[in-house]
Parts: structure tokens; sequence; C-alpha cells
């Protein structure tokens, strides 16, 4: 049995606590199930071997909370490979719970609290349900405090579980942990009764296992989380080889024993342990002095200055501080010199030495991605310092010796103009030492190849966002195999995936192809393909996982498609009377300078962190145990950005609106336009994919009245990017080039939210009187929809140009598109206004051949044109 | 605990799982091979299906309807197979539960479908041990069901379920009871790809015990979805058996999903952990272009004997594509040949997700 799958001793994840974790209450509490999973997947990425999922809380339906939570991760193969701990002191909760968990769940808990008879009626439960169990140290008497009746309690319940043939390697007692140091001479055993009692059961007891929960512990120095953590990682170090097999805790809020201040660690020792008599009032008036860490946080902060040379330029690169790297740099170059070295060591020893610590802390997930970019800052501006010397003497340098470890042309596709993503994975590989030739946004395929070839590149590395980029790089994939090229061809971004890549990059292109899933990866991914040692191994098993997704995606049941006919009779079926009314103010509006102070207020901060790689929602995010820091420093970082984008004029937010009369034909709406003969048709899509229960096979179009309806449209962008954006990278700082464009696309977000509360209350004006919060807005809780080409409910691009050619954006928001309907600039957003009350957003997925064949035809475009344009929906 | 049944067919005082044990400590036991195929080439007509039950929709296809309404047909496909040499012989049960058989307007015949089905085996094979003296056994055959407890139906509503397990232990309650009242040794949970539809029908199984105070020993085996080594629900082998080792089955096993060729990983991974016996029964083969099964019965044979001389397996049998000569053939192939002996595991705290783990002493 591997290693992975055995354990010696268990941490148990209690973020999914309504208990013990403030944050999962709150969730559960607000019905925020979705952002709860992600909870408990953070937890299982974070290495959580079992997740305790607890929801006993007054407010709750326990068993409706408890199976809805297991259901829904039973559906996340990611989380659902651990197993769970049920815990509740419900019963009912408990059993409904068992009722979901299809793995071998451990039940927390059941006791004799109640008596004998119940206990082992749970217990033969759980035994017919197959799953192990915690048994409280609790009896008739109540719960058990000392040594002796933890010992005897746990015994007398062994006794009657064998009795009735429970497994007993299926048994876990949990005799009790309680708070120590609360000032109360009884309570002072506590801990160590614990630590006794357990070594006892061990011995009494055999097989079985023994837990506590952690937190109680520590109860009495609750907002000391220094004290608190101390407490916990000494108590386990005296617990766990007294037989302790696991516990409820907090995995961040453990320290390494040997790192715990000797002074603290000692105290806490003496507490726990009982050693001396006044070991609790020494502790609190140690606890004392641990209170205000943060001043001693800026008294290191200063400290750094004085080290030497070496060591500062690694501290500069892993905290991202820029202010004297120019010095430090020039004082090793001359120290180097000094000692008859080359200007160029400084950048092999010390710069790429602190750049190795960087990279080891991002592959371990100690360091994130904000940072990485701010470290990549400093390690460019102390390479630029260089630069010059080392030009100087360029001539004696043999060719070899100025070779990177590789060097990668990267490209985001044609037709494609965002490289926020591509940038991050750029800066990423530079700051390995990769030498990266970025050629940009919309690269055409030749470019590519011939970049490639004549800079001897060692791999191509192709980026996209939207979903027509998925076809040109399946072009770029045929144009390296036409041209006999073998050199790896990496591929990422926001709509590429691992099954795409398998089921239709891989098999373009007999060169090797890696989907690369985010940036964290990229550095991996190179040093493999470049090893003399794991490359083949490497190339081997990726093609060999990219054949097995094939193989299990053609093995596959797809999901049942009804024929466009049937779908289409199962369309969805509003109150059509319900329509909004005509618009208060029809025609087109245009708006060229709209405040950006405004658009500020209502921006949704959760994509930005995610651009970023920092996933979690706003404003939680910031409270976060393990990004949280990074969070607010990026926020912060942010804002102050906003405050100079604002003041300086930097952004001009431009956009249109307009509103047509037209009525549904079918799977078109037809808008009639005063100024013009011909009408003008947008065809949308169904899905086709058959629905369970009453589940209507929904299109755009459905919520549009036949007998005469109205629909709007609308494009906004943020213009001025460039120049300081330009200014950002001559400055070698991307930084604070990714995050302009990061907050440039969240202006455009929050100018499309803000124009369409403008249309509702006031141009088209059927929503009056509607107040809502910036909250509400981005949860979207108000009337109509605004769905945008290219995304779930309409999914087709090419219907932009339509959309572009009714409201002139050209002229009106000065934007344009791309031969494959991106938008320029790239902070851009449009879309279509639907008013119907009932409208709503939804995924068209999976459509038929039939549906393409009609498709195109109402669109007037051949089949293979639709094809292309379709792809998405097509596999 | 449930004592031990005495079954008034029986010649010994030995319960049936005790016969079960004896046998397996001398030989590789012979399983069935499918009926659905062999009911098809019956070529009964449309009416035939239905018979006298008075159902009015067209029950053609509906093979578990048979045993009903033309138990000779299966009488004579089980001969076949206990002339091919097989021991463990299945009911035609697969889709014989209320669920399946809601599909043909069935469902209140289920409880005689299942106790004709086991009667006609009971029957069949009581008359061959009378003539030989071979012990052999009825395995009442218990299928998936065609919904799933671990899975929404709808892409867009994770959460939702078809059906509960409480329904689920319901159908197979009533499903098992048919079965035992009809004569079957032991009952077969086949073709799990939903790991908690198992846990379902064990839950079932345990039920029913109690409620006619015997011991139902239990056979369970697993399909993969994948090559991986997954079923539908996402478990690999090794989480399954953590996850239903609780129902201390008589056989552990795999079916059906892949040839022999492609299942013998898997196998070889059960072989070393399951503290019990283990019996496979895999298609013949993989199925061709045209999704039919052409590997020779010699060819499966002689695959199957791989496994049996690297000693990992007590039971063999056939699943789709396999026919009377399949498992004539390896029958014939593995005389001889020493049965698996069951490993001893260290008593561990073994639990489950879609993976296994362990947490040692």
């Amino acid at each position: 049995m591997s290693d992975l799958t055995t354990a010696r001793f268990v941490n148990i994840g209690e973020r999914t606590n309504v208990t013990g974790s403030a944050r999962f209450k709150k969730l559960i509490l607000a019905d925020d199930y979705e952002t709860a999973v992600e909870v408990a997947r953070d937890q299982v990425e974070n290495g959580a071997q079992v997740i305790d999922v607890n929801m006993d809380e007054g407010l709750l339906d326990a068993t409706k909370a408890m199976t809805t939570f297991l259901k829904l991760i039973a559906a996340e193969p990611d989380i659902a490979r651990v197993p769970v701990m049920i815990d509740s002191s419900k019963w009912d909760v408990i059993e409904a719970g068992l009722k979901c968990v299809s793995g071998k769940p451990i039940v927390n808990s059941i006791s004799m609290k109640e008596g004998e008879d119940a206990f082992l009626d749970h217990a033969r439960k759980c035994m017919d349900y197959g799953a192990a169990v915690v048994v409280m140290a609790f009896d008739e008497e109540g719960q058990a405090d000392t040594k002796n009746r933890k010992v005897e309690i746990c015994g007398r319940a062994y006794d009657l579980l064998i009795g009735i043939g429970f497994p007993p390697e299926d048994i876990i007692f949990d005799p009790n942990v309680f708070a120590v140091a609360t000032g109360i001479e009884e309570h002072d055993r506590y801990g160590l009764d614990f630590i006794e009692a357990v070594r006892e059961i061990k011995q009494r007891c055999p097989l079985v296992k023994t837990s506590g929960g952690l937190s109680n512990l520590s109860f009495s120095f609750r907002g000391n989380e220094t004290v608190r953590r101390a407490m916990h990682s000494v108590f386990l170090f005296h617990a766990i080889p007294a037989g302790l097999d696991m516990a409820i805790v907090n995995a961040g809020q453990l320290d390494v024993y040997d790192q715990i201040d000797p002074e603290l660690r000692e105290a806490c020792e003496d507490v726990i342990l009982m050693r001396r008599p006044e070991a609790t009032e020494r502790l609190i008036a140690l606890a004392e002095s641990y209170r205000g860490k943060s001043a001693a946080d800026e008294k290191a902060a200063e400290e750094w200055r004085g080290w030497d040379v070496k060591r500062r330029l690694e501290h500069a690169l892993v905290k991202g501080i820029d202010a004297h790297v120019v010095d430090d740099t020039e004082e090793a170059r001359e120290l180097i010199a000094a000692g008859g070295g080359r200007p160029i060591e400084v950048i092999e020893g010390p710069l790429m030495d602190g750049m190795n610590v960087v990279g080891d802390l991002f592959g371990s997930g100690k360091m994130f991605l904000p940072q990485v970019v701010k470290s990549a800052r400093v390690m460019k501006k102390a390479v630029a310092h260089l630069i010059p010397f080392i030009e100087a003497e360029k001539d004696a340098l043999p060719e070899e010796e100025r070779k990177a470890k590789g060097k990668i042309v990267m490209a985001t596709v044609k037709g494609d103009v965002h490289d926020i993503g591509k940038n991050i994975v750029g800066v990423v590989l530079q700051c390995n030492g990769y030498e990266v030739i970025d050629l940009g946004v919309m690269v055409p395929w030749a470019k590519i190849l011939e970049t490639a070839r004549e800079e001897k590149a060692d791999m191509i590395g192709l980026s996209g966002l939207i979903t027509p980029s998925l076809d040109e790089m399946v072009t770029v994939a045929e144009e390296m195999q036409a041209a006999g090229m073998d050199m790896p061809l990496l591929i990422g971004g926001a709509t590429t995936s691992k099954v795409h890549t398998a089921l239709r990059i891989d098999k373009a292109y007999e060169g090797p192809v890696i989907h690369v899933l985010d940036a964290s990866r990229a550095v991996g991914v190179a040093s493999r393909l470049l090893s003399d040692t794991q490359r083949d191994e490497f190339v081997e098993t990726t093609a060999a996982d990219y054949v097995k997704v094939r193989e299990a995606r053609e093995g596959k049941a797809q999901s049942v498609l009804l024929g466009l006919e049937e779908a289409r009779a199962n369309a969805y079926d509003p109150f059509y009377s319900d329509r909004a009314a005509p618009p208060l103010r029809p025609g087109i509006h245009s708006f060229d300078n709209w405040s950006l102070e405004d658009l500020r207020e209502c921006i949704d901060w959760t994509p930005f962190f995610r651009a970023w790689e920092l996933h979690g929602t706003y404003p939680k995010i910031l409270d976060d145990e393990v990004v949280g820091e990074t969070a607010q420093q990026l926020k912060a970082d942010a804002d102050a950005m906003l405050d100079r984008i604002i003041a300086g004029q930097w952004l001009t937010a431009k956009g249109v609106a307009g509103f047509w009369p037209c009525a549904r034909d079918g799977d078109d709406v037809t808008l009639h336009l005063a100024d013009r003969e011909e009408r003008v048709v947008l065809p949308f899509l169904r899905q086709q994919i058959k629905k369970s229960r009453e589940r209507a096979n929904m299109c755009l179009a459905d919520f549009i009245d036949p007998a005469g309806d109205w629909i709007g449209g609308f494009a906004v962008g943020i213009h001025g990017i460039e120049e300081h954006s330009k200014r950002f990278q001559e400055d070698k700082d991307d930084y604070s080039d990714i995050l302009l464009k990061a907050l440039a696309d969240r202006f455009a977000e929050a100018f499309a939210e803000r124009l369409h509360q403008h249309v509702r209350t006031d141009l088209w004006g059927y929503a009056p009187q509607e107040q809502l919060t910036n909250e509400a807005l981005i949860k979207e809780e108000y009337r109509g929809i605004r769905p945008a080409p290219g995304y779930p409910a309409c999914p087709d691009h090419s219907l932009k140009p339509i959309l572009f050619d009714l409201l002139d954006v050209e002229a009106n928001a000065g934007l344009t598109l791309t031969e494959n309907f991106a938008m320029l600039p790239t902070a851009a957003v449009s879309g279509l206004y639907f008013g119907h009350p009932e409208a709503q957003y939804f995924g068209v997925a999976r459509i038929g051949r039939d549906q393409l064949e009609d498709y195109s035809a109402r669109r007037g475009v051949d089949i293979a044109t639709a094809e292309r344009w379709l792809r998405p929906n097509l596999d | 605990m449930p004592h031990a049944r005495s079954a008034p067919e029986s010649v010994t005082s030995m319960s049936k799982r005790q016969e079960f044990e004896a046998a397996a400590a001398t030989r590789i036991l012979i399983k069935d091979g499918p009926y659905g195929t062999e009911i098809q080439r019956a070529k009964l007509a449309a009416g035939d299906y239905a018979g006298d039950t008075g159902l009015k929709d067209d029950q053609k296809g509906n093979n578990d309807l048979v045993n009903l309404t033309q138990p000779q047909v299966i009488r004579k496909i089980c001969d076949s197979y206990i002339d091919a040499g097989a021991h463990i012989l299945a009911t035609n049960t697969f889709n014989a539960n209320r669920i399946s058989q809601a599909d043909y307007g069935a469902e209140h015949l289920v409880h005689e479908i299942n106790v004709s089905a086991a009667k006609i085996i009971r029957e069949a094979i009581d008359e061959a041990t009378a003539k030989d003296g071979v012990p052999r056994f009825v395995a009442g055959a218990m299928g998936p069901t065609n919904k799933t407890l671990s899975l929404s139906p709808n892409v867009e509503d994770p959460g939702f379920r078809e059906v509960s397990f409480d329904e689920i232990v319901e159908v197979y309650v009533e499903q098992a009871r048919g079965l035992i009242e009809g004569g079957a040794d032991f009952i077969l949970i086949e073709t799990v790809f939903d790991t908690l539809n198992c846990k379902a029908a064990v839950m079932a199984v345990k039920q029913l015990e109690r409620e006619l105070g015997q011991d139902i020993p239990l056979m369970i085996s697993l399909t993969l979805t994948d090559l991986s080594g997954r079923n539908l629900s996402g478990h690999t082998v090794e989480a399954f058996w953590h996850t239903v080792r609780h129902a201390k089955p008589l056989t552990m096993g795999l079916n059906c999903s892949f040839g022999a060729e492609q299942l013998r990983p898997h196998v070889q991974i059960l072989s070393d952990i399951a503290d019990c016996y283990l019996m496979a029964y895999p298609n013949a083969g993989l199925p061709n272009d045209l999704g039919e099964y052409d590997e020779l019965p010699e060819t499966t044979a002689a695959l199957t004997r791989v496994w049996a001389d690297n000693g990992r397996i007590n039971a063999l049998g056939g699943c789709c594509g396999s026919t009377p000569a399949h498992i004539a053939a390896m029958a014939k192939k593995v005389e001889g040949v020493a049965p698996r002996a069951l490993p001893t595991v260290d008593q561990h705290m073994r639990l489950a997700g879609l993976e296994p783990f362990t947490i040692a002493a």
C-alpha cells in the first residue's frame, strides 16, 4: 500500500464544521453552498486527509444542510476522493448523512449518554452502513473529565461493542479535550489526564484509535493565536507518542514544535503536563507579550538592511521589495568585480539563488502568484541594471555560457487579444531562468513557427481566452506537423482544457503537446521537457494520459440529446403578458466618458483575485487563512493604482446602448428597424440535452413575445491603457502592467453592470424603483439579463458583428472586432438586453447535428463555417 | 447473529456457506454465463414474453419476465451451463426489480418473477446434484437498477438525486425476499457501477436476514467503467473494497466492462487485499466495431488460466458475450489448478472516499 493512502497521524480538517468555522457557518446560513463547497475543496487541496462535516447550528435544519452538502461534495471528485467524517450530536442527522456518503465514512459521534440500548442500536446501524465510529467518553452520568472516568467509560464501551461483533479497528475513542489554564484549579489536570487516558485506553482496548478536538484546549487564550498555536503543537507533541491517532484541528493553527519560541514552549509544556504549580499564571503573563506581535515584525522589517548583500538580495526577491534593489545589485557587482569576477555572476549567483528560493516557495504552495510577479519585478530591475555591464564584455563571453535554461516562444493566437494569463506565465518562466520570446497577441501561426525556427526555440507556448482560439490552436498544431517540427507545444488559457487538448490538439501534432493548467505548473512542465533524464518519461506519461482521456471520452455515455423539433416543443414558456413595457427612451444612447469613480464603486473583486490565481470570494478572501495576507496586499496595490488611474485620468470609459422593437420567430428574434427596409435577424441556439423533471430546453428567443416585444443591446470599453502599459513594460514592471490590465477588465465589467442598471431604471425604465446594493448587483438580483455573445447562453461569437452594426459601436464606443470576433481594446463587454422578468441565464451546452444544419441555414452561412463557430458546442 | 438455514434439499448438515467453503477449498469453482444472449437465441415471439400475465405492453426484451412466462426456456439455458461445468448458477434476474420493471409496467410481478427464477435454478441444480453428487449453488442475482444514488442525472443541479437510499433499500429487500423464497442460496449483487447503490443492497440483505432470522451470504461484484480502475461513481477497486467490507461477503469480485485481458490488473489488486473468496466473470473480450463479442472460447479460457496460474482466483465465469462453450472451455482449462489462498490482512482502520485511506496502528 502506498504512503499516500496510509497514515499514522491524521489531521482532520474542521473548516467545514459550523461549530469550528465562523466563515463556514455564515456561508451555510446564507445558503451559499457553492462557496461552502469551495471551502471543502481548499481543505482537501491543502492536505486534509479526512473532512469533518458538522451542521449542528440552532438556526439550521441540520439534516437538510448535512444531506445537501454531502451530495454536493459527492459531485466533486477532487473533494470526494477523501473520506468524510459525519459529525453531529443528533443521530437523525448522522443517519441521514450515512445515506448520502458512498465511501466508508467515520461517524462522529455516538456515546452511552442515553444508555446502553441507544448506544448499541446506533453502533449496529453504523455496522450496517459500513462506517467507522467515534465514541465519546460520555455515559449516563455525563462527560468523563478525570483520567479514570475516561478509561473506565471507554473500556465499558469497548466491551459492549466487541460483544455485538463491532470490528475493533473501526472504533475511535474521543476521551474529551477540555480547556486548561482557565484559572480554575480542577481544570489544571485536563491536558495531562487526556494524554494519560489515551495511553491507557490504547492498552486496554486493542486495535482502537483515539482522537480529540484540539481547539477546546486553548479556549482561554481566544484572540491570541500565537499562544493557541503553540499550545496545540505542544499538546500533540506529547499526545501522539502516547497513542493519539487523529485530531480535529485547523492545520493552519499548528506550529512546528522545534520552531516555537523556547520560552513559550516551556510555559505551554508546564501547563499541559502540570509540571509546576504556578504554570498557568506564568503562561498568562507570557501570553500578554505575544499580543503586540506586529510591532516586532516592523522592527524585523528594518533589520534586514543591515545584512550582507547576498542575503539582502535574496530577501528583496522573496519579499518583492524593489526599493533598494538597484543599489544592492550594484554593490554585489562591485564586490564580485573586486574579486576578479564578471557581472553575469551576479545573476548566476545571488540573484538566481534568490529566485530559486522563490521558485521553491511557490512550487510548494508557500508563496502565491502576486508575490511571485513582484519578485520578478525585482529581478528584472536587477538584471536591467547589469545589462550594460554584461554588454560591455559580451565579446569575451562564449555563446554557451550565455545560454538560458531554455527558450520559449509564447503567443496569444490569431484573433484573440487576451494576454494577462500569458504574461503571468511568461514572468514565472523568466523568473526561473528561461528565455521567453513573447510575440504578443493576435499572432498568426506563420509568425509563431517562423520565430520558433529562427530563434531555435526549445518549445512553443500558446494562449487564448475566447473559444474560437481553440480552433486556432489546432491550426497551429497542424501547421507545426506539416512543417515537420517536433518541439513541444504548450497549451494554456482560460478556455483551454486537458480534454480539448487531448481530443483535438494532441491528435493534430505528433510532437509533445502539454496542457498547462495554470502558471504554477509552467516551470515544472518546462523543466521536465528540457531535462535529459525526465523528458521521455514525462512526454510518454502525458501522451498516455491523453490517450486515456480520449478513450474515456469515446467510451463515455454522452448525455442524451433531443431532436431539435422535440427540444423546441419543450421550449420555455413565459407569461408573455409580463413582458417589459416599451422603452421610455428608445433609440441609441452613447456615453463617451462615464465616471471612473462611479464605476470603481461597483467593481466585482472576486474575478480580479481569480485572475491572480487567488481563489475565494471577496471580501472573505481577505481573511482567508492561506491567501488572506497576499490578497490584502494585492488589494492595497490595486486601490493605490485605482487612485492614480482616476486622479491622472489614465483611462476613458466609452459605451453605447440601444433598443429595438422585435418579435420572436421560432429560435430567431427579428428586429424591426425604423430606418431600414430589411429586418435584422438575431438567431439563437436552443438547449438539446434531455432534461429531467419539468425543466425546459431553453433558447434566448423564448424570452421574447412572438406578438411583439423589445430587445436591447450594448457595448462598453475602457480606452487609454496602451500608453501606461508601455511605460510599465519599459520600466520592467510586469506587476504594475498586469495589475493595470486586470483593473481595466474590472472597469469594463463594472461599466456593463452600471449601464445595465441605468437601462433598467431610466433608459428602458421597466424597473424605475429598483434600489440595489453593490452586493445585490453583483449577485444579479435584478429583473432582466444581459447575455453576451460567446458566453454559455449565446455561445456564438459571430453575433457580435450584427450587434456592433446595430449600435454602430465603432463610432459610438470606439470598439472594433478582430477576425475571430475578439473586441479591441481588450477591456470590453458587449451583449443583449432581455427585459422579461422570467429571463434567465443558462448554458446551451451540446447541440445536435440537426441544430447545426438548421442554424447554418438561419444564419446564412455554409455548414463548415457554422461548425467552426459552434465547435465547442458540438463535441 | 442470524443462525444458519438448513435447506430442505441439502443432503448434509452443513450450511450453504460451509458447503461453498468446502467446495472452494478443493478447486476453482465455475460460475455460469449470461442469459440475455441465450434468451435471444431462443427466438421467442413478442407475445411469448408476456405469456398469460395479462400485460398489455410489448414485453419483448423483458428477459426477466421470461422466468415467469416461459420457465422451460430458462431451465434449458441453466442446464446448458450445468453441462458446461458450472457450480455457481445465477438466477436470470438482473432487471427483476421494481425500478427496472416499471419500464415494462410489470412492477407488480417483481416478487413472482424472482420466486420463479430462483425455483427454476434450484430444481435444475438439485436434479443434477442428485445424479452426480457435485455441489452446486444458486446465486440470486440483483443488478444495479437503472437509477443511481451517487450522481445527479442533471448536470446543472449536482445536489439532485432521482431516488433515495431508503427507496433503493426497499426495492432490493423486495427482490431479495423473492429470490430467497424461491430457493437462492446466496444473494449476488452484481455489476455494481454505483457504490452507494451497493451499500443500499447490502443494507437490504441485512434487513432481510433479520426479518427471516437466517444467514444470507453475499456475493459482491464490481464493474469498472474505465481502464484506470474506477466504477461509475468514481471509486477505485481498493476504495470499493473498503466500503463494502462490512458486508463480510462470501465472494468479492469483478464482472463485465472488459475482457479478461483488461480486467487482469484489477483482479490482481483485489486478490491481494480481499480476505474473502474472489469471483470474477469478465466479458468475452471487447466488442468489435459492430458491438459484437467475437473472442473465441479458447482465447478467453487461455486468458483466465493466467489468473488461475497466478493464484488470483477462487471462482470464474463469464459475462457479456460468453456462451456455454466459453464456460466449458474455461472450466476445462483451470481443472486441477489450485484455487487462490485467502490472504491474511492486517487489522487497520480502512476508510474510503473515492480513494482508499488506511490508518495504520
